[in-house]
């Protein structure tokens, strides 16, 4: 067992993992931030991507100990410090980007990186960036809309194009 | 301007806010105290007799808590299949055992040999690597003409054959063959409708509890309808009468069919939590998900379609081999049958339509129903070969179909069922609209100057929802009912909470059933919650599938709804001194009708709840009212769908260039929720059309048993907005419910494939490959390259 410290949604958290322990267990189980969800076993899906030090990683593909001393964001910690809705996550509502909620946290943490590098993106980007994360719900056509809205673009008149 | 609440508005969804801050409650979020953790050992060969398992080393490693084989359910009940077909001679369906571990066999890769039960997860995967299974490989049946073939090894050796039932259905032979021979024209297809993984996002999980306090045991389950779970799993399996089973589907991360039935882990898990006074959880891998979750699809067909000089459709013959896989899943067996027969005639008025299907046993994951569930096969069929036809005489295929549309409602069809109401061609109108079809031959032009071939397809489809009145499906073999069921509790400050037998697993029930109870009471939203997805909570209902949700149990929620106001109009009654036929309900207020008298709707829940000033004598206090809904018939919701896509003929590659879909699903609750719902079905079918295969090889090894090999649909796979209508302004009402609603869920992905296949054969033939008059799904570019170069 080696221990582990790293600051989780602005808090520092510890705990003792062993070196095969991956970061979304040890979120999971051990921290029981049950947001970031496991969809598949081959780094595929996105459901468990998470920031690590301000990237968007699949949480799955990161063993713990690899993220002592990081500065770690799941979906817990992106509501605005209020307890409201962040920009994106209403998006995601005010456009019916999600179904089941369960690849959601994936989609926020990836469209938050997305937004971050880039604020402004096409259509084409968004769609391109989300090559890592799948949704069988919504068809994806509402989750770019919201990421778009998210962005200040007015998806309306991107849609009458 | 659009209505802000009550029924035709789109408030945001309350689910949202849990599931966006992480605060969803799935079922692998639950962890009971004290709980150990189940491994399957799984074959890794799709057929063989086990000759030996050999447990002991693994019984002695750490943390192993007890290991389970076949052996330990030779008392038990094996899984039950839900649908009794007969054949066309008059036979039952053969239904060979299911059993929850293997026992003697293993009969596809992943059928569960052995279980480990261990205080974790890594000592449970660790242990089982020590258990010594030896396996007798037979040779096995994967191809389903092979496994009909004389002397073919047998699936099961109980069984004379791998044929589980040869179903005849719709117009005889003598007529249907009177039809052909009369024909000026007949339009042959063979096709394939490929294997499918539904593939929700949250991979199943299970977790079983028994209490000694109380003998009684709890499951927590990723299901689509936990009643159905407990009275298959009690009664048939494990012998646990209903009132000592409690069963808990919380969030579920979507279904599409797959959480309809009835698992082996499920029942697994409740058994073991009792065999070693533990909890038992498992949590599927997506790998062991693609090999042990219920297929979908996987039929074979030859349809023809006959057409008289005036090309009117006179006949439609199909013959059909539909997989069964390795055992019956719980209704697998009416999936090629009875929700796929029934639609052959799709929105045309044929007059003699004859389908014929043999379900065949193979060495694969056991078929049943997925999104659609046989009416994307059906309408898949119906309309390739109405294309093809269309091409073979060199008519327009939106006129042919114009031609031959149903236009008087009710209408019976030839495969017995009744279209209460519809207007195909309002739907087909409006997709022309928004296709612009005129414009089609511009924007051709446009692609072939940068190289691409163009094409257009359309496509109509029927659908038989709102699953199902339940005395008819008797008499065709179910062994269930299909009603569903909801309590509305007021209580006594005047909220309210609906228990409901539907189950939202992503159609969002938790926003939409509140506006039809609030708009009936002239109450607020927010004053009502529904409650779903716990046995123990709600009334008996048969949950959510086929469409079902408002047109069933919503309907159910009407009709309870409409006791409670009957009641509480007698309480008003009283309060204001006036007989209850007088009293009116409007905005929450009850009134004496031409007067100024009233009282509030709190008022009376408080009198119902603290009945001091009552009326004891002739109503009991208390205002909760349960209502079951059986339907008088199905739903038919309909649309027309079409969509351009571009070829690259060097690489045959296929991208969707505009897509439209105008739908009639009868009166619209929530139109942002119906949309959502067509655009996931979409996404399915475009996977379907060009994506998705789920591949076997010659000796049953799954070649796709991951997202690495099975190709789910990605952002990009999908038309961009601007190019993407989906349209639902036609609407005939249903006719028998009292919602007016037919069911939205399923028709993007039964609409879309065929619209899909049909523009790429187009775009073929403007670049003159004019011999291709098929090509099997999924469309990928390399068959698209075959068949343009001919191989």
């Amino acid at each position: 067992m080696t221990k582990v410290t790293m600051t989780v949604n602005g808090k520092s958290v510890s705990g003792d993992v062993k070196g095969n322990t991956l970061l979304t267990d040890f979120l999971r189980d051990d921290l029981r931030l049950t947001g970031t969800h496991v969809g598949c076993d081959t780094s595929q899906c996105g459901a468990c991507v998470v920031h690590v030090n301000g990237e968007a990683v699949k949480s799955c593909t990161m063993f713990a100990a690899e993220a002592d001393g990081a500065e770690v964001k799941t979906i817990e910690g992106m509501a605005n410090a209020d307890g409201s809705l962040n920009v994106i996550q209403q998006a995601f509502q005010e456009h019916h980007g999600l179904q089941c909620g369960f690849c959601t946290p994936g989609m926020v943490m990836s469209a938050a990186a997305l937004l971050k590098e880039n604020p402004k993106p096409s259509e084409a980007e968004v769609r391109d960036y989300l090559e890592g994360n799948i949704c069988r719900c919504t068809g994806y056509h509402n989750i770019v809309k919201a990421i778009m809205a998210a962005s200040g673009q007015d998806v309306a008149a991107v849609a009458a194009e | 301007m659009p209505k802000d609440h009550g029924i035709g508005a789109s408030p945001k969804r309350r689910e949202d806010v849990r599931f966006l801050t992480g605060a969803g409650n799935y079922t692998d979020d639950i962890n009971v105290h004290g709980q150990a953790y189940v491994h399957f050992l799984r074959s890794d060969v799709a057929h063989g007799k086990i000759s030996k398992i050999d447990t002991s080393a693994a019984e002695g490693m750490p943390g192993v808590v007890r290991i389970f084989t076949g052996a330990d359910f030779e008392g038990v009940g094996g899984l039950p299949c839900g649908w009794q077909v007969t054949d066309k001679h008059g036979e039952p369906m053969k239904e060979p055992a299911h059993p929850v571990l293997c026992q003697g066999k293993v009969r596809h890769v992943g059928d569960p040999i052995a279980a480990v039960v261990a205080d974790s997860l890594e000592e449970a995967r660790t242990a089982a690597e020590a258990i010594v299974v030896d396996i007798e490989e037979l040779p096995a049946v994967v191809d389903m003409g092979k496994a009909l073939e004389a002397g073919a090894t047998k699936v099961h050796d109980d069984l004379d054959d791998n044929l589980c039932y040869d179903w005849q259905f719709g117009t005889d032979t003598e007529t249907t063959d009177a039809a052909f021979k009369s024909a000026a024209h007949v339009t042959t297809l063979e096709l394939v409708n490929n294997r499918l993984v539904a593939n929700p996002m949250e991979p199943r999980v299970a977790v079983g509890d028994y209490s000694r306090a109380g003998d009684d045991y709890t499951l927590y389950t990723t299901s689509q309808n936990p009643h159905v779970i407990r009275l298959l799993m009690g009664a048939f399996v494990l012998g646990i009468p209903e009132h000592k089973l409690r069963v808990v589907a919380p969030d579920v991360g979507g279904g599409f069919g797959t959480k309809i039935f009835h698992y082996a882990e499920e029942a697994f898990c409740t058994f073991a939590a009792k065999a070693c006074n533990r909890p038992v959880k498992w949590t599927s891998t997506r790998s062991e998900a693609f090999m042990s979750d219920a297929h979908g699809r996987d039929h074979v067909t030859r349809i023809e379609l006959a057409l008289d000089k005036d090309n009117n459709f006179i006949g439609v013959r199909t013959d059909t081999k539909a997989n069964m896989g390795a055992y019956l899943s719980t209704f697998s067996s009416s999936v090629p049958t009875w929700l796929h027969g029934t639609l052959m005639a799709g929105n045309y008025k044929t007059p003699a339509v004859q389908v014929n299907v043999k379900a065949v046993f193979t060495n694969t994951v056991p078929v049943d129903a997925y999104r659609g569930a046989g009416r994307p096969e059906a309408t898949f069929q119906l309309e390739r070969v109405i294309d093809q036809a269309a091409r073979e005489l060199g008519v327009d295929p939106i006129a042919l179909r114009r031609q031959n549309f149903i236009t008087q409602f009710p209408y019976a069809t030839p495969v017995a069922v009744e279209y209460d109401t519809g207007d195909y061609e309002a739907t087909m109108a409006k997709m022309e609209e928004l296709m612009d079809i005129p414009g089609f031959a511009a924007r051709r032009a446009e692609s072939e100057k940068k190289g691409m071939l163009r094409g257009l397809g359309v496509n109509c489809f029927i659908e038989a929802c709102g699953i199902a009145p339940s005395n008819l499906v008797g008499q065709l073999g179910a062994r269930a009912g299909l009603y569903d069921a909801a309590t509305v509790r007021v209580n006594a400050t005047g909220s309210i909470s609906v228990m409901v037998g539907a189950h939202s697993h992503g159609q969002g029930h938790e926003t939409v059933f509140p506006q039809v109870v609030a708009e009936m009471l002239g109450i607020d939203e927010s004053m009502i919650d529904i409650v779903h997805g716990d046995t123990s909570k709600i009334p008996f209902g048969m949950g959510t599938y086929g469409s079902r949700s408002l047109a069933v149990c919503g309907s159910a929620m009407v009709r309870a709804t409409e006791k409670i106001i009957n009641k509480a109009k007698k309480i008003a009654g009283h309060l204001l001194e006036a007989s209850d036929s007088d009293i009116e309900l409007k905005d929450g207020m009850f009134s004496v009708a031409g007067t100024d008298k009233s009282v509030a709707w709190g008022d009376v829940t408080l009198a119902a709840y603290v009945p001091h000033n009552y009326p004891l004598e002739e109503i009991e206090p208390g205002l909760e009212e349960t209502a079951f809904y059986d339907p008088a018939n199905f739903t038919y919701p309909a649309g027309a769908y079409a969509c351009e896509v571009e070829v690259d003929p060097e690489t045959g590659k296929v991208t969707i260039e505009k897509f439209v879909s105008a739908d009639d699903f009868g009166n619209v609750v929530n139109p942002m929720i119906v949309e959502g719902q067509v655009h996931g079905g979409i996404a399915q079918g475009i996977g379907q059309a060009l994506l998705e295969n789920c591949a076997y090889d010659e000796n049953g090894q799954l070649l796709s048993a991951s997202y690495m090999d099975y190709a789910m649909p990605r952002a990009d796979d999908i038309p961009h907005m601007a190019h993407y209508v989906v349209d639902h302004s036609c609407q005939t009402p249903c006719t028998h419910n009292p919602l007016g609603v037919k069911g939205c869920g399923e028709a993007g992905a039964i609409g879309s494939p065929p619209t899909v296949v049909n523009a790429v054969i187009d775009a073929l033939h403007s670049g003159g490959h004019t011999h291709v008059s098929h090509i099997d799904m999924p469309v990928s570019p390399s068959r698209v390259w075959a068949a343009m170069n001919g191989q």
